[in-house]
């Protein structure tokens, strides 16, 4: 049996509240507040004390996934990231950089962030990038 | 925040507006509570009688996109009654002559006529904040989000400054930011207008800064926003949009608009953990880890810092957005070849003065408040010390203007939006847990008692919403936290999605759309 906690951030509202995922086997099972951040001082709301609970549904995404004739089919990376740059590509040379757009997010991280307007700027060429702050 | 949240708990007078605090962001109401016990005077100020309301010592109702007059109302009587602090006036701010000539058009009786406030409620907030020794202003979407966002908050920040309650600890104008790392992703120059650090992309020198860096050809032309990205797809001139981590067929306004948009596109990825009702729409469709999978950093409404850490594999072939992006990019003829988060936290701090000073050894315990510019630099506490970013703060003189739309015989009411207790922005996570579901997991438009028995409607009936976009589908809920005339319905649930109902009218400056504000009809659906 393997059990740890680790420290991490909450994924939800901006007040960035600290806490330990206790992972058992490899399976997320709960949410300890950390008492020592200065932000909720060992305190959670009620999302954050249910956050566990979305990590590991069965619903995740697990594979790459290509549209095909109105329906998903299964693909590797290599075929999924050839057929989305070949694609970017031809876009970029027939219409142009400004002709495409990249949503960055709020529910990454700074340097997920940070990769993806440095891919549009220096790799697509274009400021098209924006994330939903207003939204 | 130009704040921290700890130093609410510093504040003798805390004034909320637009903010559901309690629902939206728990962990700071309780440091206003606290503030309360110690004292404070908390005052509130919204359209819906929000819960943080009902522990308020001074609650107005204003009515809905009446902001800038209320807060304008409120200057007049502080100007009036000689309630401003001339020391900070004079020493650390300028435009004030023009900005007085405004405001001296708000009378009490005025404003009470427009927003609804009794003129002895605005002269008490007047009384309470200006005379306060710490004053704090803090706010949330129901300030940015309407076509006067701009104009709102900087009467927030005129407030602020004719009082002297910025620069202080305990002080201070303080959005609540709504995402985890929405303060992260504007710093990281995830905008059209800007690289890392807020450093403009139409700046020479700065453009020079990034192509030596990054070793490539950049355009100093500003991008587009989300909303102008929807409209550049329907009209042809935008061809492909690559999503990350974002729900816009629920979070964008006029949201048959948005999928209309979106069916158009030559190609449309989309990055995500769930499938999510966009990426239905997606030509590709790449896994990604979620928060508990990954190390990294995010930074929080107080510009705090913080350590992300991985607890677990992805599920299957996932991989994080940095490895996808970085892979793609190689494919494309450009290397990105970063083995670790860390590796790319050091290529932000050499790029981005606020975050020059940042490491992921200085972040283990507490995290850092940027500005921290220097790797001796101890982090910002609180903004606008001993001056402004801009040297002396600047009065704005902003006359009140009304909502983009307005309501009519046949659109009566008023629609405002926003987020329940129990779950988070799209539900695409918090839908997820069995616990908060259990709570509630359906749409439930609230309105008041009057136009309730005038439209013979009760707690639990299914109604039908309509505005000029769209119509949506769901059940009443007869309460006083409305007034009459307005109602309310959140955005999480895809089944009955307000977002079909709101205006994309946008703000001119910021393009933020009016989420909270746009006509409705609201009857009982035949069963």
């Amino acid at each position: 049996m393997e059990f740890k906690t680790v420290l991490t951030v909450c994924p939800y509202c901006g007040c960035g509240c600290n806490f330990y995922l206790e992972v058992l086997d490899g399976k997320v099972i709960g949410t300890i507040p950390c008492k020592t951040s200065p932000v909720n001082e060992g305190k959670l709301c009620i999302k954050g004390w249910n956050v566990h609970e979305f990590i590991q549904d069965p619903d995740r995404l697990t594979m790459p996934l290509i549209r095909e004739n109105g329906s998903f089919r299964e693909a590797g990376w290599d075929e999924a990231l050839d057929l989305v740059a070949s694609k970017l590509k031809k876009i970029k040379e027939q219409h142009g950089p400004d002709s495409i757009g990249l949503f960055a997010s709020a529910k990454i991280t700074n340097e997920e962030n940070y990769v993806i307007q440095k891919f549009a700027r220096a790799v697509i060429g274009t400021n098209n990038v924006d994330h939903c702050a207003r939204l | 925040m130009t704040n921290s949240v700890d130093e609410f708990e510093l504040s003798d007078c805390i004034f909320i507006t637009g903010s559901n605090t309690t629902s939206s962001h728990p962990i700071v109401a309780t440091r206003i509570l606290r503030a309360k016990k110690k004292g404070a005077k908390i005052i509130v100020a919204d359209p819906r009688r929000v819960h943080i309301a009902d522990l308020a010592d001074l609650y107005v109702s204003h009515r809905l996109g009446t902001d800038v007059a209320l807060l304008n109302g409120i200057m007049y009587v502080i100007l009036d009654k000689g309630w401003e602090n001339r020391a900070f006036i004079e020493e650390r701010t300028e435009g004030f002559e023009e900005f007085e000539k405004v405001i001296k058009d708000y009378p009490p009786e005025k404003v009470a006529e427009i927003t609804g406030v009794a003129e002895k409620d605005i002269e008490t907030i007047a009384h309470w904040y200006a005379t306060a020794e710490r004053g704090s202003i803090a706010y949330c979407m129901g300030i940015t989000q309407h076509t006067t966002g701009v104009d709102n908050v900087k009467t927030l920040a005129n407030l602020a400054m004719l009082t002297g309650h910025i620069g202080r600890e305990g002080t201070g104008v303080n959005p609540l930011r709504g995402q985890n790392n929405v303060q992260g992703a504007c710093d990281m120059g995830g905008l059209p207008n800007v690289y890392p650090g807020y450093q403009p992309v139409t700046q020479f020198q700065i453009k020079e800064k990034f192509e030596s860096a990054w070793g490539a050809q950049l355009s100093d032309k500003v991008g587009l926003t989300i909303p102008e990205m929807t409209s550049g797809l329907l009209e042809g001139s935008m061809k492909a949009v690559y999503i990350v981590g974002e729900n816009p067929l629920l979070s964008d306004p006029d949201a048959s608009h948005v999928e209309e948009a979106l069916k158009r596109a030559e190609l449309v990825v989309v990055q995500d953990i769930f499938m999510t009702p966009t990426a239905e729409l997606a030509h590709v469709i790449l896994p990604a880890a979620c928060f508990a999978e990954k190390d990294g950093t995010v930074t929080n409404t107080e510009r705090r810092v913080m350590r992300t850490r991985k607890a677990l594999d992805p599920p299957g072939e996932a991989k994080t957005d940095w490895e996808i992006i970085a892979d793609l990019s190689n494919r494309m003829g450009y290397p990105m070849d970063y083995s670790s988060a860390e590796e790319i936290m050091r290529e932000i701090a050499s790029l981005t003065p606020s975050y020059g000073g940042i490491t992921y050894e200085r972040l283990e315990g507490e995290g850092l408040q940027w500005p921290c510019p220097t790797k001796d630099h101890p982090g910002t506490r609180f903004l606008h010390k001993d001056r402004f970013v801009r040297g002396k703060g600047l009065f704005h003189a902003i006359e009140f203007k009304p909502p983009a739309e307005s309501t009519d015989d046949e659109f009566p009411l008023w629609l405002t939006t926003g987020r329940l207790y129990f779950h988070f922005h799209t539900g695409t996570m918090t839908r997820k847990s069995g616990a908060l579901t259990g709570e509630i997991d359906e749409q439930y438009v609230e309105l008041n008692p009057e136009d309730a028995s005038q439209l013979g409607i009760s707690t639990g009936d299914e109604i039908l919403l309509t505005s000029r976009r769209g119509q949506i589908r769901a059940k009443a809920l007869v309460t006083d936290r409305m007034k009459k005339g307005e109602v309310f319905a959140s955005f999480h649930f895809v089944e009955s999605n307000a977002n079909i109902l709101t205006n994309p009218a946008f703000d001119p400056i910021v393009k933020i759309p009016e989420y909270k504000v746009c006509a409705v009809r609201v009857e009982k659906a035949a069963s």
